[in-house]
C-alpha cells in the first residue's frame, strides 16, 4: 500500500503543479477584484469598490448584464428550436434537397469569421437590425446551427424509429410525435446544444464588436473592454478584473453542473464530425 | 416495413409489396405528405442558411469588387482595384508573416502539453476527476474574458507576475510583459495555451480511451517500454485525434483576433497585427469595406485551399 502511494507521488506532484498552474489566474483575477490596489476604487483593505464603480459605468452594469442576458437567452432559444425542427427533418424525413441543405449547414464551419460579418454588417443594415440584439441573436445562432444541427441530428437517429411508429399508427401526427414521443427521448442532446449555445453567445465578442455600435447595446465582454480602452492613461485593473470575474462565474458554474453533457456532446460532435 | 407488412397481404401478391398492400393510395399519400412535412421541419434551417449564410457570402464577392466606403455604402464597381490594394498594403505582408510565426509555435507548444495533460488523466485513480476539470475549466471562459484577465495579470503596476524577476535579481526594474514585440507574443501564446490546453485534452483523451487495452497488454508481455509504446502505439493510433486537434488549431490561430485586440492592440509597433485583425481595421478603422471584403475573399480562399491539403495529407498517410 505504502509503496504504491510512493510510487504514485510523482505523478501526483506533476498533475498538481500543473493544476495550481491553471487555477492561480482564476484565483488571482477573484482575489484582485476586492483587493487594494492604487489607481482604482478599492484603495484599502478588502471590499466590493471595484464592483461599484463597474455597476455605474457608463450605462451601468446592469444594462450590460441584460443586454447579455437578453442575446444568449433568444441564441439559445433560436438555436433549440431551429435545430430541432432540422435535426427531426433530418433524421425522420425524405425530402428533396436534404443532403444539400445538411451539407450548406456544415459548410458555415468552412468560412472565416470575419469574411461573413463584413457583409452580414450591411445586410442587417438593409434589414434594419443594425446595432439590435436581435440582429445579434439572429447572427449568434447562425454560427451555431452547424454544431447544433449535426448534433440534434444524431440525438434523433438514436432513439429507434418504433417510438414513434407506434405512435403515428395510434393517430397520432409527425408533430404530435415530437412533442410527446421524441421530445423527451433528445432531452440530453438539447441541453449539451443549449450549453454550448450559452456560452458561445455570452462569451462572443467579435461579432458584437462590429454589429453593435451604441455602446448602451453592447453585451457584458464588449463593455467590460471598452471599460479599459476608453480609460486611457488611468487604467482601471480593479474594475476590469471585477468585469471578468462577472463575466466568467455564469460560465464556469453552467460548466460544472452540466459537465457531463459538455463531455458527452463533445464526444459525439467533435470525434464522429 | 417489409417486416412488418402482415403475411396474408404479402402472399396475395406475387412479388413482395414495396408497402402495405391494404392500403396503397393512402400510404402513398402519406408518404408525400411526409416528404412535405419534412421540408416544413427543414423551412427555419433553410431560411437561416440562405439569408445568414449564402446571402451574404454572395454580397462579399460583390463588395470585394465594388468603391462601398463604410458611410456611403456601394459606389460602384471598381475591380479588381480593392484586390490590388490589399497586396500593396504596407500592413499585409508582416501581419501573414506574424499570424503563420504566430500559428506555428502555438500548434506546437498547444498540442504538446494537451498531450502531456491526456496522458496525465488517461487511466483513472483518485482525484483523476478534479484535474480533468480543473485542466478543462479556463476552456468554459470566452476567450475576450480570458485576455482581460491575462491583462490585468501582465500589468506592470498592479500585476503579480512583473515583480518577481526583479525579486530574483535578474533584471532592475518590473517586466513589461507586453512591452517588446517578442515578449507580447510570447506572452499572448502563455494565455492561448492556458485557455484552450484542456479543449484540445478533451479531444486526445477520447482519442486515447479508443486504443483497445489488449494492444498495451500485449506490447508489455512482449517487454516493450514505456517510452516504446508511446512511440510504437500510442502516438500511431492516436492519429485520428491528433489530426482533428492540428486542423482545428492551425484555423483557429490562423484567424486569432479576440486575444491581440484585447492585449496588444496589434502593438507594440504593429508588431502583433493578425491578418483577421487587418480585416477589421480595414473596415472599421480606415472605413473601406470594399478591401475588407477582398482581404476576406483571399482568407477564405487560403483557408479553403489549406483545409483541402491538409485533407488530402491526412487521407494519404491514413492508407495502409
Amino acid at each position: 500500500m505504502l509503496t504504491r502511494a510512493l510510487g504514485r507521488t510523482p505523478h501526483y506532484v506533476v498533475a498538481g503543479g500543473l493544476a495550481v498552474l491553471f487555477l492561480f489566474p482564476l484565483l488571482w483575477s477573484a482575489w484582485a477584484s476586492v483587493s487594494a490596489q492604487p489607481g482604482t476604487a478599492q484603495t484599502s483593505g478588502y471590499g466590493l469598490g471595484n464592483y461599484r464603480t463597474l455597476l455605474d459605468y457608463d450605462a451601468g452594469l446592469w444594462r450590460y448584464l441584460l443586454n447579455s442576458t437578453v442575446v444568449s437567452a433568444l441564441t439559445v432559444a433560436l438555436t433549440l428550436g431551429v435545430s430541432l425542427l432540422g435535426g427531426y427533418a433530418f433524421a425522420r424525413f425524405d425530402f428533396p434537397g436534404r443532403n444539400l441543405l445538411f451539407l450548406l449547414t456544415l459548410a458555415i464551419l468552412m468560412v472565416p469569421y470575419a469574411t461573413l460579418l463584413i457583409p452580414l454588417y450591411v445586410l442587417l443594415g438593409r434589414l434594419h437590425l443594425q446595432n439590435s440584439l436581435v440582429g445579434l441573436s439572429l447572427v449568434l445562432t447562425m454560427f451555431q446551427l452547424p454544431f447544433a444541427t449535426f448534433m440534434m441530428r444524431i440525438s434523433f437517429e438514436a432513439v429507434p424509429r418504433e417510438l414513434e411508429e407506434s405512435a403515428l399508427v395510434d393517430g397520432c401526427g409527425t408533430a404530435g410525435a415530437l412533442r410527446r414521443i421524441l421530445l423527451p427521448a433528445v432531452r440530453p442532446g438539447l441541453i449539451t446544444v443549449g450549453l454550448f449555445a450559452f456560452l458561445a453567445a455570452w462569451n462572443d465578442f467579435i461579432a458584437p464588436l462590429i454589429l453593435i455600435s451604441d455602446s448602451a447595446r453592447a453585451p457584458l465582454p464588449l463593455a467590460v473592454a471598452n471599460l479599459r480602452q476608453q480609460s486611457m492613461g488611468a487604467v482601471d485593473y480593479g474594475a476590469t478584473e471585477a468585469g471578468v470575474v462577472v463575466l466568467a462565474v455564469p460560465c464556469l458554474l453552467l460548466f460544472l453542473l452540466l459537465q457531463r453533457h459538455y463531455v458527452q456532446g463533445f464526444m459525439s460532435g467533435a470525434l464522429k464530425g | 416495413m417489409q417486416v412488418k407488412a402482415p403475411d396474408r397481404a404479402a402472399a396475395a401478391h406475387r412479388a413482395p409489396p414495396r408497402r402495405p398492400a391494404r392500403r396503397p393510395r393512402t400510404a402513398a399519400s402519406r408518404w408525400r405528405s411526409r416528404r412535405l412535412q419534412g421540408l416544413g421541419y427543414a423551412a427555419p434551417t433553410a431560411v437561416f442558411v440562405v439569408v445568414f449564410f449564402l446571402l451574404p457570402l454572395l454580397l462579399v464577392g460583390q463588395m470585394s469588387l465594388s468603391d462601398w466606403p463604410l458611410l456611403a455604402g456601394d459606389q460602384g464597381a471598381n475591380a479588381p482595384k480593392n484586390y490590388t490594394d490589399v497586396a500593396g498594403g504596407t500592413l499585409l505582408w508582416p501581419a501573414v508573416r506574424f499570424t503563420l510565426l504566430y500559428t506555428a509555435i502555438v500548434t506546437v507548444v498547444l498540442l504538446a502539453l494537451a498531450l502531456l495533460l491526456a496522458l496525465l488523466v488517461q487511466r483513472s485513480r483518485p482525484g483523476t476527476g478534479f484535474f480533468r476539470t480543473v485542466y478543462f475549466l479556463p476552456g468554459a471562459l470566452g476567450l475576450a474574458s480570458a485576455s482581460l484577465l491575462f491583462w490585468g495579470l501582465y500589468s506592470p503596476t498592479t500585476g503579480p507576475l512583473s515583480g518577481i524577476p526583479e525579486r530574483l535579481g535578474l533584471t532592475d526594474e518590473p517586466v513589461s510583459f507586453l512591452g517588446t514585440p517578442t515578449s507580447a507574443l510570447v506572452s499572448t501564446v502563455f494565455l492561448v495555451v492556458w485557455k484552450f490546453a484542456g479543449f484540445y485534452m478533451l479531444i486526445l483523451l477520447v482519442g486515447l480511451q479508443g486504443i483497445p487495452q489488449e494492444v498495451y497488454e500485449a506490447a508489455r508481455t512482449d517487454g516493450a517500454s514505456r517510452g516504446q509504446i508511446f512511440r510504437s502505439i500510442t502516438l500511431p493510433l492516436l492519429r485520428p485525434s491528433l489530426a482533428l486537434s492540428l486542423l482545428l488549431c492551425v484555423t483557429g490561430s490562423l484567424l486569432a483576433f479576440d486575444q491581440f485586440y484585447v492585449l496588444t492592440k496589434g502593438g507594440p509597433d504593429n508588431s502583433t497585427v493578425t491578418v483577421v485583425q487587418l480585416i477589421y481595421r480595414e473596415a472599421f478603422q480606415r472605413l473601406n469595406l470594399g478591401t475588407a471584403a477582398a482581404l476576406s475573399i483571399i482568407v477564405l480562399a487560403a483557408l479553403l485551399l489549406l483545409n483541402f491539403l491538409q485533407f488530402r495529407g491526412l487521407r494519404r498517410t491514413d492508407a495502409p
